[in-house]
């Protein structure tokens, strides 16, 4: 049975079309579309319910040393309030989850992870953590909001004190309070744009979400669904768990090496990422040739000899045209590239271009 | 409550047929089935000349979201594509009736078509 978010009676109200979504009842669009709903984002703003992600709180004095251990990146010297990006890997090195670490006390780490792998992180940090770590996984009592866009910033400051506001991007505040409402607010995202992630408690979140929509109305906010937070992040090239990384897959192999620290001591993982030397595949973008759509798991040729296969692929609405990310052999990595993809028995021609297809004007 | 025009025919999977002053038959999707599919970005249409068959798909409509196959409400010869959509596919969206995606000659039509009311029972069903 799927769980409903503390928003669900509010994306009915709004029209919504609800799917199943990672044992949760979410909206993957609204009447306005997935298109205006991924241009809204790239031009002024959107709002995605994300309260299905999980939560994992690691406190104590070795919550630090637990999180070096359980995970590729180094938060050996991060401060407080900082964000950090990282990966959880089985003993082969492939792909448990990947998730985000904030900093909000030497002793007390907020950890994100995907909604679909939350039980199992949960079990595997479990078993994993040293003596001295507590860990908790809040999920059920958090909500969280994504305000996505460069109005995001305009709607926040009508909504806080600029000092409450985090001003650098993966930087966070704990405790802001919103009309009365406890928030953590984050600026992060996963949609390639600048924007906030907002964690409440369940009760605020309805209030909150209203508030955040009337807030915004003006500058163009409107409401998101999970479509268009997936069109988003493959246009900017983000990873999707299940996709472009799963356990059979190192983050060596899909490109995450920026969180991957191979000078740490040791991390669960590390030794078969060594012995493994490096990747033998890539992950790469493909834009199509011609006419046509890639989606995910399609086989890629070159000439009659597959070479690999898309991890997602659609029609990106802010570029206008058809591209997807694939993990293929690395000798037909090279950008330009001409490959084949096997869309349905028909044979689409695309070539390798360079990642992210998107980057937001800074 | 999505739209059905009344002289049209319609198969429950969604399209719709129209018979033409000169005898061919256009096809095309049902304003229900756009809003189902929701942004459409492409259309894989036939080639003038190919056989189709009744119940049989004869293209692939892909939107953001989705691919769905589109059905054939006749057996014939598809005598002409409508090109305009390879460029524009959202016009389907925009007038679902007026994009038709390809005219079929020397048509025999299925013996599933209902009529608008017929149609409109199956949309009932589908929309409760």
């Amino acid at each position: 049975m799927e769980l409903k978010t503390p928003l669900y009676d509010e994306h009915v109200l709004l029209g919504g079309t609800i799917v199943p979504f990672a044992g949760y009842l979410l909206p993957v669009q609204y009447p306005t579309g997935v298109i205006k709903e991924h241009m809204a984002v790239r031009e002024k703003a959107g709002l995605f319910d994300v309260s299905h992600m999980g939560e994992i709180t690691f406190k104590g004095e070795t919550a630090l040393a637990s999180l070096n251990h359980i995970l590729t990146n180094d938060y050996t010297n991060m401060k407080v309030g900082r964000v950090r990006y990282g990966v959880m890997l089985n003993e082969n090195g492939g792909v448990i989850d990947d998730l985000i670490v904030y900093k909000f006390a030497d002793d007390y780490y907020f950890v994100v992870v995907n909604a679909s792998n939350r039980h199992k992180d949960y079990e595997h940090m479990k078993k994993n953590i040293l003596p001295g770590t507590v860990i908790e996984d809040i999920s059920d009592t958090l909500s969280q909001v994504a305000l996505q866009g460069p109005a995001s910033f305009e709607i926040m400051g009508r909504l806080l004190d600029e000092g409450d506001i985090p001003k650098k991007y993966y930087t966070a505040k704990e405790h802001v309070v919103i009309d009365g409402m406890d928030c953590i607010i984050s600026y992060t995202g996963y949609t390639g744009e600048k924007g906030f992630e907002i964690y409440t408690a369940n009760e605020n979140a309805r209030k909150l979400w209203n508030l955040l929509l009337d807030t915004g109305k003006d500058l163009g906010l409107i409401p998101c669904g999970l479509g268009a937070r997936d069109t988003l992040r493959l246009e900017a090239a983000m990873p999707l768990y299940g996709h472009e990384m799963d356990d059979t897959i190192t983050p060596l192999e899909t490109g995450l090496d920026f969180g991957v620290k191979m000078n740490k001591e040791e991390f669960i993982g590390k030794d078969a990422l060594v012995k493994k030397g490096e990747p033998m595949i890539k992950r790469v973008g493909l834009e199509v040739v011609g006419r046509g759509i890639l989606r995910e798991h399609q086989d890629v040729l070159s000439g009659d000899v597959k070479v690999g296969h898309t991890t997602s692929g659609t029609f990106c609405p802010y570029l206008k045209k058809a591209v997807a990310m694939a993990l293929i052999d690395k000798e037909h990595a090279a950008i330009g590239t001409e490959l084949t993809v096997d869309v349905r028995g028909r044979k689409i021609a695309a070539k390798v271009i360079d990642l992210p297809f998107y980057t937001a004007e800074k | 409550m999505s739209e059905v025009l009344k002289e049209l025919k319609y198969l429950e999977s969604h399209e719709w047929a129209r018979v033409e002053d000169d005898g061919k038959v256009s096809v095309g999707i049902t304003d229900f089935a756009q809003h189902a599919l929701g942004d459409i970005v492409y259309v894989d249409l036939p080639e003038a000349g190919d056989e189709v068959t009744a119940g049989e798909s004869f293209c692939e409509i892909e939107s953001v979201k989705s691919v769905s196959g589109v059905y054939s409400p006749a057996t014939g010869t598809v005598a002409e594509v409508n090109e305009a959509l390879l460029d524009s596919p959202e016009l389907i969206n925009e007038d679902p009736y007026g994009s038709w995606l390809i005219k079929i000659e020397n048509a025999e039509l299925s013996d599933a078509l209902l009529d608008s009311e017929g149609y409109e029972a199956v949309l009932e069903n589908e929309e409760q």
